[in-house]
């Protein structure tokens, strides 16, 4: 026995604790459940409720205590059912109870309400209170999304906790004292969070409602699976629900590598997207009049299979390219690969949107877990993206390890971020001079300023960096500018920092999955160049390209040229996403046939001249990849719309209309064939990814992977770079930061009504010092000019926002930040002035 | 009796005791130059020891002893310096900020000295405006003359006093509930443990929370010596001790007796202090120790006021409040009047006491009302029960705090001693349940258990 | 009204660098607004949240915990009447009732000029003196029904304003703290043992060997 086990007796049973375990704990752990409200093992305990008291015993007599505040000690009685424990804890549940209006029959958490089970294993049988009940207005908004009865409230502090403790937004509290006390915000002051969904789950009665899912379903009637959420690379796990096959609700489920039981609102609520009425159920094709009708699967893949046919034959396979990727399951990723590279030998393959990271950088630095950013005494380098904006429930880690466990954060930002109130130092850089302040960092800097950056500040953080392990969470925090740096500076890093490693920060769904199986010009699946994995894949595909394509912006460059024959959008929007609208434009308008497979009519969608509908969340099975390379599965809960199909099926039957064999039949068999050929996922077999093991999610590639006779290594090299100087500003013009933020024109949220709107129109923030400079006020409208094109917008002050620098949200309503952006220049260069 | 000396009350009398030239040419201040240009801060500690100094906020416990229980080795330490004086009965460090701040300012010096304490707190009721203004007035002269502040008289001595007030909450006079509220938080007390102030207190840190009256004895104490305190008293009750005397005697006022010998019989009757019952009434009950003290009635006018003996026999001697009542007093109300006080002033973070004792006022208002049941006089003691198990004393509790079994003790007490005026109320004349079978008043107790705090 | 006037904004950022956690300025602040307003008004708590750099609803959570804070505009007067046990056996309801009787209001409530608020209230310490009242957070001990009818008129003939001072206004003394006597905040991260108790431990070693 280890020394840190401590012998306590429960209910005359003697059972081991560890040191610092809670009564509540061991007990539950040793089988013995004692009832609690207010506990949450997710945060501090605070022993309000006083459901969890027992009688314990520490030498002194037995003392009735609140289990979820006591630590086991060694040689400690507890005695969960004693009378007067039992007394004692009906008499809390009667006196929940006396206040409580008992209106079950209504309540939406009738039927899994902690207080109304409690109550059937515990309570008394009938009430004794005669006396006025409590009265509050029923339900109030607290936020867009939730809704607050405080009349069903039993002030257990789970929500209040949370906003400070867990999400850092303390807007709801509580307010007035003894009974009269009540959760609420600040009068005209809502609890505006992007976590506020947690409350809604953990409230223990049905006090705090979800709009979203009010009065939508009784929990009887709610069937349910565990699935992992696709909405952004984080990869939560969540428990699906659904009632007559329709989708109804996500609730966040616990597991520890992960997410903690914790999901944002954008996750918990985009399932509105799924049922979308938007939601694409045939196929469609351009008729002659040029309209999109609605055709049969038979006629548009046929018209498909077509254009894709004749493109090859006039231009080669050169002229074929396929573009997105990122919301496809790991399956459907291999599927379009093969497809693509094996059977069509088109390298025109980029799954992003031109507005993440070369790939090399993603696949072929030492990756990190969360648990390894997380890890008591270390580091972490932020070094692009606002993880609460992007990757929300990284956020909520690293938040608490940083308030927690001691994790330093160093940001190096142009802008402020979410995690900036968080950070030791956050060197705010001129945009685009990131990789000389990265430099400057790593090499015993003595002089003075860099990037903007004073020398002294350098100093102060290259200090935090100098001792414990290092993580960098690496992404791209403007789009404004190109991500070539960013390679530099991870390059820069990986070599004096050898032992650090790196979190790929890039946002979409399954983005790391569509790159870990080749959805990147020059890659092959399973982290492997093309040109190192071609004998492997040529022996197991029949061919591979014959030479590296291109990423999305040399395609839609070569399409405005004329020189792509057949561009197929997999669930792509190149249109709202493309940092550079103009560039994006050209290309879908220059391509000859436009083959789009996506659930939604999207603006890019509406250029295309067949479009194939795909079935979505919930409707798919298969795995996911997340940022960390963690692969986990995904279950079907309901049937898609109409005759929409599994993007993995679309491709084979495309294959089949080509009178190619694609191989592929089922999602088992597909994921049969990745583990075998795939060398990142080796050993990664379907028994281990469902096996007990596989809730947590399996991290690729295993390191006791048994590798194939001749298989590759997974390992993608980083091509070094050299740092390039942006050119200077001149003095009329500010540099662009175009970031992303979590409620934007996306497809989910703007197909989800309780999200849509909640993102606002786009504002341009300004350093309140720049207003007079320019000769423009809070809130005024004014024209921002690049070299690009023009947009108006509103204006507002930021201090978060350097001197010098203009900041813009990217794909919000309103302004289109897009169409500023020139994707081949460095920087983006813009003029502010009233229109 | 008039050869004890007034320890902590000998500038009442005067009209400018409370300035710092009367203060100091009745020797203020020369205590802490005794203290901290002769003596080690281990060496003023022992004299506080020495004196067994009981605390005077109610929980009494040796205020040597506690300072003893900040861990070694951990820093900064801070004082707090409880003026939230709310319990009704109490009055008595009103009166020592009113008219002898620099007592208890000299006192906290000395206690700082001692504990190694690098900030003090001093926190004072809101409501006291006077207290406030003279305390601020004292502090201020006494930064002026080099008594606070940087290198007091001239040594390596240096600390901050820092005032403080409240904004109208009883809760906030529990020690840990005082700290939440000097965080600028609700104050909503804290389970010990494991935050114990000595402890865990203050921004986490070891922090010496103590009573006003408390501080204001040390003076005295460094000046004479804690044998000289120790001689004075009986059993662990020593030196002198304020008690206020309100309710229905000829002479209300606060008085300082000799703790451990001097007898209820005494504070009430003799002519120095309460001079009788008025209108030569008898005497119902009286509450010993405050609000949260269960009731004493005639049989209990020979104790001593000493903590032991009080405990023993079924009660406390809390904040060192006597409210008397007599023959004409209606018990009920005067039960439902300090339960309202406790629901009204419940800080509301655990269900049995916000629940709970405004469930509790609910039912006796309605009784008052005359629409009580005779069922509910049982009721009302299940509820209890459920609050405070057993009705026990020193009390068992169900809650972070002893507020809401304080509530229990005027409901427990008139009902167990008064019970027939309860079916009174509610119209029915059978008189015939008996106790319940809860011998509220005859359980035994260990006498330093109540409502032990530190 | 309103945030904090500008020499309002001056004493709350001196009162806060008297602590160690800005925080712990926060009831200190309260009072200082309900000071220039007479109540608390939502803007002034917004400004409160900015300068000690929390969220408006912590500080009405913390607000709304004390009883003292008003969040609604209250009389010129508030007289505050202890009813509790001690006042309640000397007369302190009936004392209570008349003041009633004399302002036409109920207590809890604000007479229709906006002179006087009236309230019952728990024991304020003066338990000895009962029953008694206070205006304003100032002491008024053993008072007959007939003296607080003559303490109205003369309140409401200014007759008290050197005594009682308006709504809002606790003390009227202000701590300073002159910079040169300042031995300063102690921070809960710095660790340092003090020196006088430093100077013990070393010369009880140094005794010792
Ligand atoms: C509900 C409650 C209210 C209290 N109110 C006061 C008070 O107003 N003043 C006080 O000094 N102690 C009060 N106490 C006691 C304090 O918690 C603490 O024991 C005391 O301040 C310690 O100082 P002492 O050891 O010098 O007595 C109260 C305790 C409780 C449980
Ligand atoms: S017993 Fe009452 S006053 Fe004490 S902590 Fe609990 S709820 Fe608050
Ligand atoms: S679960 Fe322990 S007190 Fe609420």
């Amino acid at each position: 026995m280890s020394e840190d086990a401590l012998k306590v007796t429960i209910d005359g049973r003697e059972i081991t604790a560890r040191k610092g375990e809670l009564v509540i704990e061991a007990a539950e752990r040793h089988g013995v459940y004692i009832p609690r409200f207010c506990y949450h093992p997710r945060m501090r305990p605070v022993g309000m409720c006083r459901m969890c008291i027992v009688e314990i015993d520490t030498g002194r007599g037995p003392a009735l205590q609140p289990s979820c505040m006591i630590e086991c000690t060694d040689g400690m009685t507890v005695d969960t059912a004693s009378g007067v424990t039992k007394k004692a804890q009906e008499g809390v549940l009667e006196f929940l109870l006396a206040n409580h209006p008992l209106d079950c029959p209504v309540c939406d958490k009738g039927g899994e309400c902690p207080l109304q089970d409690q109550t059937m294993s515990y309570g008394p049988g009938e009430s004794r209170f005669v006396e006025e009940k409590r009265h509050f207005e029923k339900p109030i908004p607290v936020s867009d999304l939730v809704l607050l009865d405080r009349e069903r409230c039993i002030l257990c502090d789970r929500c209040t906790r949370f906003a400070k403790e867990v999400a850092g937004d303390p807007l709801i509290h509580f307010i007035d004292r003894g009974a009269e006390t009540q959760v609420n915000t600040f009068p005209g002051d809502p609890f505006a969070s992007y976590f506020s969904g947690n409350t809604v789950q953990i409230c223990p009665v049905g006090a705090l409602t979800a709009t979203p899912y009010r009065f939508k379903a009784r929990p009887w009637d709610l069937e349910q699976v565990e699935s992992t959420c696709t909405s952004c690379s984080v990869g939560c796990r969540v428990v699906v629900q659904s009632s007559r096959n329709k989708v109804l609700r996500y609730q966040g489920a616990d597991v520890d590598p992960v997410n903690w039981g914790w999901l944002c609102d954008k996750g918990r609520f985009d399932f509105e997207a799924v049922n979308s009425a938007e939601r694409l159920g045939q196929p469609l094709v351009r008729d002659e009049g040029l309209l999109l009708k609605p055709a049969a699967w038979s006629d548009a893949l046929r018209r498909a299979a077509g254009a894709i046919r004749e493109g090859l034959d006039r231009g080669g396979p050169k002229a074929l390219a396929v573009l997105g990727g990122a919301r496809l399951t790991n399956e459907s990723a291999y599927a379009w690969t093969k497809l693509t590279k094996g059977l069509l030998g088109s390298d025109n393959v980029d799954a992003q949107m031109g507005d993440g990271l070369p790939p090399e950088v993603v696949l072929g630095l030492p990756r990190a877990t969360i648990d390894d950013a997380c890890r008591p005494g270390g580091t972490v380098l932020l070094l692009g993206p606002d993880p609460k904006e992007e990757l929300p429930v990284l956020f909520l880690r690293l938040r608490h390890a940083v308030l927690n466990d001691g994790v330093k954060v160093v940001e190096l930002a142009p802008t402020a971020t979410g995690m900036t109130p968080l950070a030791t130092v956050s060197l705010r850089h001129r945009p685009g001079e990131q990789a000389q302040l990265v430099r400057a960092l790593v090499s015993r800097w003595t002089g003075g300023e860099v990037a903007g950056v004073d020398g002294d500040e350098i100093r102060a953080a290259a200090a935090l960096l100098e001792s414990g392990p290092i993580t960098v969470l690496l992404g791209r925090h403007s789009v404004a500018e190109s991500a070539a740096p960013l390679m530099v500076s991870a390059t820069t890093l990986h070599e004096a920092r050898p032992e650090a490693r790196f979190l790929s920060g890039l946002r979409r769904a399954n983005i790391h999955g569509a790159l870990e199986l080749g959805m990147a010009p020059g890659l092959l699946p399973g982290r492997v160049l093309l040109d190192v994995g071609r004998d492997w894949f040529t022996d197991r595909w029949g061919s591979v390209p014959a030479e590296t394509g291109l990423d999305t912006a040399g395609v839609l460059r070569a399409a405005a040229d004329g020189r792509i024959d057949t561009l197929i959008l997999l669930g792509a929007d190149p249109l709202a996403d493309f940092p550079d609208r103009y560039l994006a434009e050209r290309g879908l308008a220059g391509a000859r046939t436009v083959i789009a497979v996506d659930q939604f009519l999207t603006e890019s969608v509406r250029q295309a001249d067949v479009v194939l509908p795909a079935a979505g969340y919930a409707e798919v099975s298969g795995t996911t990849t997340n940022l960390e390379g963690r692969v986990s599965v995904l279950t079907q809960k309901v049937t898609p719309p109409g005759t929409a199909q599994p993007d993995w099926v679309i491709a084979a039957d495309l294959a089949d209309r080509l009178s190619l064999d694609l191989g592929l039949e089922s999602v088992e068999q597909i994921w049969k064939e990745i583990e075998a050929v795939a060398p990142a996922f080796a050993g990664a077999t379907h028994d281990l990814l469902t096996g007990p093991d596989g809730r947590d999610g399996v991290v690729v590639p295993l390191p006791e992977r048994r590798a194939t006779d001749g298989a590759p290594d997974p390992w993608v090299p980083v091509p070094g770079r050299t740092v390039i100087s942006p050119p200077s500003l001149d003095a009329y013009s500010l540099r662009l930061v175009v970031s992303r933020s979590l409620y934007d024109r996306g497809t989910l949220v703007r197909n989800s009504p309780s999200l849509a709107e909640l993102g606002g129109p786009a504002t341009l923030r300004l350093n309140p010092a720049d207003f007079d400079r320019l000769g423009v006020a809070a809130g005024d409208e004014v024209r921002v000019t690049s070299s690009r094109g023009h947009i108006t917008v509103p204006v507002r002050p930021d201090p978060g926002v350097p001197r010098g620098v203009a900041a813009l949200p990217h794909n919000r309503a309103g302004g289109r930040a897009s169409g500023l952006i020139d994707a081949s220049a460095p920087v983006t260069d813009v003029r502010v002035e009233r229109p | 009796m008039s050869d004890i000396p007034r320890i902590v009350s000998s500038r009442w009398d005067l009209d400018d005791g409370y300035t710092l030239k009367r203060y100091r040419e009745t020797g203020g201040y020369e205590a802490l130059r005794t203290a901290v240009t002769t003596m080690t801060p281990d060496e003023v500690a022992e004299q506080v020891k020495a004196a067994s100094l009981l605390g005077r906020g109610g929980a009494g416990f040796p205020a040597g002893v506690k300072w003893g229980f900040c861990p070694p080795g951990v820093f900064p330490r801070y004082l707090v310096v409880n003026g939230d004086e709310s319990e009704p009965g109490t009055y008595k460090d009103r009166i020592l900020m009113e008219r002898d701040p620099h007592q208890l300012i000299e006192g906290v010096l000395i206690a700082c000295y001692a504990i190694g304490a690098s900030q003090a707190f001093l926190y004072v009721r809101g409501e006291m405006a006077l207290a406030q203004e003279r305390i601020a007035q004292a502090l201020n002269d006494a930064y002026e003359a080099g008594l606070i502040g940087k290198r007091i008289f001239g040594t390596d001595f240096s600390v901050d006093v820092v005032l403080h007030w409240g904004a109208g909450a009883y809760i906030v006079g529990e020690e840990t509930a005082l700290i939440e509220s000097l965080e600028g938080n609700r104050g909503m007390p804290r389970l010990k443990p494991p935050y114990f102030p000595a402890a865990k207190g203050l921004y986490m840190q070891p922090t010496v929370v103590n009573n006003v009256e408390t501080l204001s004895n040390l003076p005295w104490i460094v000046a004479n010596g804690g044998a000289a305190f120790a001689a004075l008293g009986a059993e662990r009750s020593l030196g002198t001790r304020l008690f206020a005397v309100s309710g229905h005697v000829n002479n209300p006022g606060v008085f300082e007796v000799e703790f451990g010998k001097t007898t209820f019989r005494d504070l009430l009757y003799s002519p120095e202090y309460g001079n009788g019952i008025r209108a030569d009434r008898k005497l119902k009950a009286f509450i010993p120790g405050g609000a949260s003290a269960p009731w004493f009635y005639e049989e209990h006018l020979s104790l001593p006021l000493e903590a032991g003996a009080v405990g023993a026999a079924g009660s406390m001697l809390g904040s060192g409040a006597i409210v008397v009542m007599d023959e004409t007093t209606d018990a009920v109300k005067a039960a439902w009047r300090v339960v309202r006080f406790f629901a009204r002033e419940s800080c509301g973070k655990c269900t049995p006491c916000r629940e709970g004792t405004s469930w509790l006022e609910k039912i006796l208002r309605r009784i008052l009302d005359g629409r009580g049941r005779p069922s509910d006089v049982d009721k009302l003691l299940d509820i209890c029960d459920n609050i405070s198990p057993q009705i026990a004393w020193p009390p068992k509790q169900t809650t972070i705090c002893p507020l809401g079994p304080s509530a229990v003790s005027p409901i427990a007490s008139a009902i167990m001693r008064f019970r027939d005026e309860f079916y009174a109320y509610c119209g029915g004349g059978e008189v015939t349940v008996p106790v319940s079978g809860k011998a509220y008043l005859s359980t035994p107790s260990a006498p330093d258990a109540v409502g032990a705090s530190s | 009204m309103a945030r904090l006037t500008p020499d309002n904004v001056a004493i709350a950022t001196e009162i806060i660098s008297r602590y160690p956690r800005p925080r712990s300025a926060l009831i200190p602040l309260l009072h200082l607004a309900q000071e220039q307003d007479g109540y608390l008004t939502e803007e002034a708590m917004e400004h409160v949240a900015e300068l000690i750099g929390i969220t408006p609803a912590e500080v009405l959570g913390t607000a709304s915990f004390y009883e003292m804070f008003k969040r609604e505009p209250v009389g010129e007067y508030v007289i505050n009447v202890c009813t509790n046990i001690s006042c309640l056996l000397m007369g302190g309801e009936e004392l209570l009732h008349a003041l009633e009787r004399k302002l036409g209001i109920k207590a809890g409530n604000t007479t229709a000029d906006g002179k006087f608020t009236l309230e019952d209230v728990e024991c304020i310490a003066a338990c000895t003196e009962a029953p008694c009242l206070q205006v304003n957070y100032r002491y008024f001990h053993r008072v007959s029904p007939s003296e607080a009818d003559v303490l109205i008129d003369d309140l409401r003939a200014g007759r008290k304003a050197d005594e009682v001072p308006r709504h809002g206004v606790l003390s009227r003394i202000r701590q300073r703290i002159p910079e040169d006597r300042r031995a300063g905040v102690a921070l809960p991260e710095d660790g340092t043992e003090p020196a006088w108790l430093a100077r013990n431990e070393q010369s009880a070693d140094g005794g010792g060997s």
